[in-house]
């Protein structure tokens, strides 16, 4: 009998291997995926057991901080939003039962303090206790709450500002906004709410056809390419035939022979579209893919959340292959669709002499010890533009303000540049499909001659021009930005 | 002086060191101060040990010295682990350790002539039975989870099938040992198949068969398993045929079809296994969790005292019955895949030194019943880490001298019981083939 009893026990020698194989799957292989699936809960319920760290605006004002509730074992700390839905977009929220969203989100791992596993365990030996860091943002609250209150007046919309030579955002406000204190107790509300969608940050994730703004984007490319400089004319008639389908300037004014400032200054449309077809696909789809085009903005926001901009069909991005009306792509017509922040970094790269930087929110993370553990190193993204180019855009900018279609844009004893825009956007579901319907943009920086601040503002469903409800916003939010410098 | 005792005893040491760390560790999460309580504890569950090793000494003196060890290291481990749930239970279980010592203790007193077992077979048998039977009485019978698995009378609550499953290993060891012989001469050849002789094979299938019926009519999955893989591995150990194996496992194939569709309580717990995803936040729950909790542990564990038992604030189970059917899923995800592999090398080594016994073991019986007491031992460690990591489907069964639970902890005593007493003759006639004339002429 002793040879069966061998095998017998060889026989639960692999039985009890099967068992460590199965414990590996699911204790190492398999753990991340586990870790994220929808029904576990555990992930966050831990998480939940670490003071999360705070989340604090650029002068140290406390947007996000956990508070704990219950004792011993039940202990467990609560997020808590003391300026309520100032900060909704961009920081999001982070509940056990709704999981987070945007900032909340993306900077996950630091707001809780997540180390590698070796020093985990290190910390275990020693008796640390887990615990998360602060993270102080570039966001200025005086500029967030005047763009918010502006926003509210004008109508759904956003509104982003960028410091050009480093990239930090330092307005981010979508309206609808939202309180992330009521997550818990209206999440389906404000999940389901078509027409005001609360939660859906419209500067990043907002779609909205650029109209004139993307002039910027084509006088760009025309100057970068060489096709044209600031003094050469083009002739600008008030009507234009492209495929098929007349082109008209406003009131269909006609120009004659004009350059770039005259052009710009008075958004003449049959110039610029005729400048994107000299220009062809791929002189254009190239300008446009080095200002951030066709990618996800390089943002510090969690990548579901941030779309991007590009000509768009059938929700695919074209690219320079793709067959194209040039000469509406061109003054940002066409199946030509941006986001704010899209449009605020062609606005923060033409006013760094070019250089486009990666947009980012975090300034800075502090440890519970109150050491400066990581700071943000701002970046290049690209260069769409030298600064020659940059230089000659701004010059034709400041005309749009001066004396052209943005005036409501200019600040007493500031140098602005900047351009208008109004698409239409007739029966648009979002507006509850009216025949009058317009999205109205401003794009711009100041001072112009040392620009600090680059903003894109942007207002839904109106029945008025960019420089009526845009404009207006953008000189409210730089003022507060500069008066703060 | 026996070296085997003195073996024993300094493997207790280590033992009793690793308690006695545990109960800090566990000691320091709960509470900033770490007060000298763990020192306590691990100074009486080494005199606790000491006293047995003593008696074993004097009792059994060659008896194999390194499960006493291995299990003592076995429930010091769940004696943390259940503390770290819940210090009211680990009181109840430290109770439960101390009554099946004694049980341990008489089982050795009473049953040193074990081949006794062999004359009551039918007996033991039968009282086996009932005690399978006794859940589903009205009256004692206690319903959990949808299976009748305990009884009570008066204030004694027991779940019989840890007891029953001895019964059953000890008649069929014994039944073997006397067949073996005519199963193996008289199989016959049916259809290129070897056929055991039905006139000696059928008293065996009518105690299996009943035992089987009984498991399924009282719902007890788990142990039906347990109890069906210990005859196959009687059966194959005893006659040598691995027909036998083949022809048992094609009955169980069509026994379990047989059942998952037509009983709806095995039914539910096959489709659980397969499809956990269906219903997350109900049928699926535990096995989920489980998996989950595991997950979460990775390499090296989160802590003794680290994980989540409940949901924070609530009284809910993140990880139901994590002093039962889920602790090994606790396990892993406190001391890690590695303090996992260490659990069931634990279960292996014990396996090891029970079917060493069975190999030193001289006369059939021995043999027989040290093979099917470590082989039930073990399928039970595997019926529940397999059902909690998803090998099978998830059945109740306890992780042996881990889990919370009186009977459990009592029986598996009066196993190791059992398995030390024909360790001590077996050794004792290895090392000195002619012992016993010899000493009693010099003496």
């Amino acid at each position: 009998m002793n040879r069966q009893i061998v095998k017998l026990f060889g026989f639960i020698v692999v039985l009890f291997a099967i068992l460590v194989g199965f414990t590996s799957y699911w204790s190492v292989f398999d753990a991340k995926a586990l870790k994220e699936k929808q029904a576990n809960k555990r992930p966050l319920l831990e998480q939940q057991q670490i003071r999360r760290g705070r989340i604090l605006a650029a002068d140290g004002t406390v947007i996000a901080k956990s508070v704990g509730k219950g004792k011993g074992d039940a202990k467990r700390f609560v997020r808590r939003y003391p300026e309520g839905s100032l900060y909704g977009h961009p920081i999001g929220y982070s509940f056990v039962k709704y999981g987070d969203s945007e900032f909340e989100q993306f900077h996950n791992d630091q707001l809780i303090g997540e180390e590698s596993e070796f020093s985990s365990i290190l910390d275990q030996l020693l008796g640390h206790t887990q615990e998360g860091n602060d993270i102080v943002t570039n966001l200025d609250p005086v500029a967030q709450r005047v763009a918010l209150s502006d926003l509210e007046e004008a109508g759904f919309g956003a509104v982003v500002a960028l410091e050009p030579s480093t990239g930090e955002v330092k307005v981010m406000a979508s309206n609808k906004p939202f309180d992330p204190n009521r997550v818990p107790y209206e999440f389906g509300k404000l999940s389901t709410n078509e027409i005001e969608r609360p939660l859906y940050n419209r500067a990043t994730q907002g779609q909205y056809p650029p109209g004139s703004t993307f002039k910027v984007v084509t006088a760009a490319a025309g100057l970068e390419s060489g096709r044209i400089t600031p003094e050469t004319t083009i002739d600008a008639p008030g009507t234009l035939e492209v495929e098929g389908q007349p082109l008209n300037n406003d009131f269909s004014e006609s120009f004659g022979p004009i350059a770039l400032d005259t052009a710009l200054t008075n958004s003449v449309n049959t110039w610029f579209g005729q400048l994107g077809q000299q220009l062809g696909n791929d002189q254009l789809f190239e300008t446009m893919e080095k200002f951030g085009f066709n990618s996800i903005p390089p943002i510090d926001l969690p990548e579901d959340q941030v779309e991007e901009s590009g000509v768009f069909s059938e929700g695919r991005a074209l690219t320079a292959r793709d067959p194209v009306d040039l000469a509406r792509v061109a003054i940002g017509q066409e199946r030509l669709l941006a986001t704010p922040l899209q449009m605020a970094m062609v606005a923060a790269a033409v006013a760094n002499g070019g250089k486009l930087m990666k947009p980012q929110i975090w300034n800075r993370v502090i440890d519970p010890d109150g050491r400066v553990v990581d700071r943000l190193d701002p970046s290049e993204y690209s260069q769409p533009v030298s600064a020659k180019t940059a230089e000659e855009l701004t010059t034709a900018m400041e005309g749009v303000v001066t004396a052209g279609t943005g005036t409501n844009a200019a600040i007493p004893g500031v140098q602005v540049a900047g351009k208008t825009g109004t698409a239409e956007t007739p029966g648009n579901k979002a507006c509850g499909g009216g025949v009058d319907e317009n999205q109205a943009w401003f794009i711009g920086f100041a001072p112009a001659n040392d620009p600090k601040i680059a903003i894109a503002a942007s207002v839904e469903c109106t029945e008025q021009f960019g420089n009526d409800v845009a404009a207006p916003i953008f000189r409210d939010v730089a003022e507060a930005i500069l008066n703060g410098e | 002086m026996s070296s085997a005792r003195n073996r024993e005893l300094a493997a207790l040491v280590p033992v009793a060191i690793l308690l006695t760390a545990g109960f800090a560790a566990v000691f320091s999460q709960e509470s900033t101060r770490l007060d000298n309580l763990s020192l306590i504890y691990g100074a009486y569950f080494l005199a606790i040990c000491v006293v047995t090793h003593i008696y074993l000494r004097i009792r059994l003196p060659d008896a194999d010295p390194y499960l006493f060890p291995l299990v003592a290291l076995l429930t010091a481990f769940g004696l943390v682990m259940i503390y770290r749930i819940d210090d009211s239970l680990a009181r109840d279980q430290a109770n439960w350790f101390v009554l099946g010592l004694i049980l341990f203790a008489l089982t050795i007193q009473f049953l040193r002539d074990y081949e006794v077992l062999e004359r009551y077979r039918y007996t033991i048998a039968a009282i086996g039975l009932l005690m399978l039977l006794a859940p589903r009485l009205p009256g004692i019978g206690q319903q959990v989870n949808g299976a009748y698995l305990g009884i009570k009378i008066g204030p004694l609550a027991f779940q019989p099938a840890e007891f029953s499953k001895i019964a059953i290993v000890i008649f069929l060891a014994s039944y073997l040992r006397e067949n073996r012989e005519v199963l193996i001469v008289g199989a016959r050849r049916v259809l290129g198949v070897t056929l055991p002789p039905l006139k000696h094979f059928g008293p065996m299938l009518v105690v299996w068969g009943a035992s089987m019926f009984m498991l399924v009519f009282i719902r007890d999955l788990g142990s039906s398993l347990m109890f069906f893989a210990a005859f196959l591995a009687l059966l194959y150990v005893a006659t040598g045929r691995f027909s036998f194996v083949v022809i048992g496992m094609a009955m169980f194939t069509v026994g379990a079809w047989f059942f998952a569709s037509t009983v709806p309580h095995v039914h539910d717990r096959v489709e659980i296994w397969l499809n956990p995803y269906v219903d997350p936040q109900g049928t699926g729950y535990q096995i989920l969790q489980s998996i989950f909790a595991q997950a979460d542990g990775g390499l090296f564990g989160k802590g003794f005292g680290e994980s989540l038992i409940t949901i924070p604030g609530t009284h809910a189970a993140l990880l139901p019955a994590a002093q039962t059917d889920t602790i090994y899923s606790l396990i892993v995800n406190e001391v890690g895949l590695f303090g996992a592999c260490g659990v069931i090398l634990i279960y292996l080594l014990i396996a090891a030194r029970g079917f060493k016994i069975a190999l030193l073991a001289s006369d059939g019986f021995s043999k027989l019943l040290a093979t099917g007491l470590t082989a039930v031992f073990s399928i039970q460690a595997f019926v529940i880490i397999g059902g909690v990591t998803r090998v099978i489907p998830l059945t109740g069964v306890t992780l042996p001298f881990i889990s919370y639970g009186g009977s459990s902890i009592v029986a598996n005593f009066v196993l190791l019981a059992l398995l030390l007493l024909i360790s001590d003759r077996a050794r004792r006639e290895a090392t000195q083939p002619r012992g016993r004339a010899l000493s009693l002429g010099e003496s």
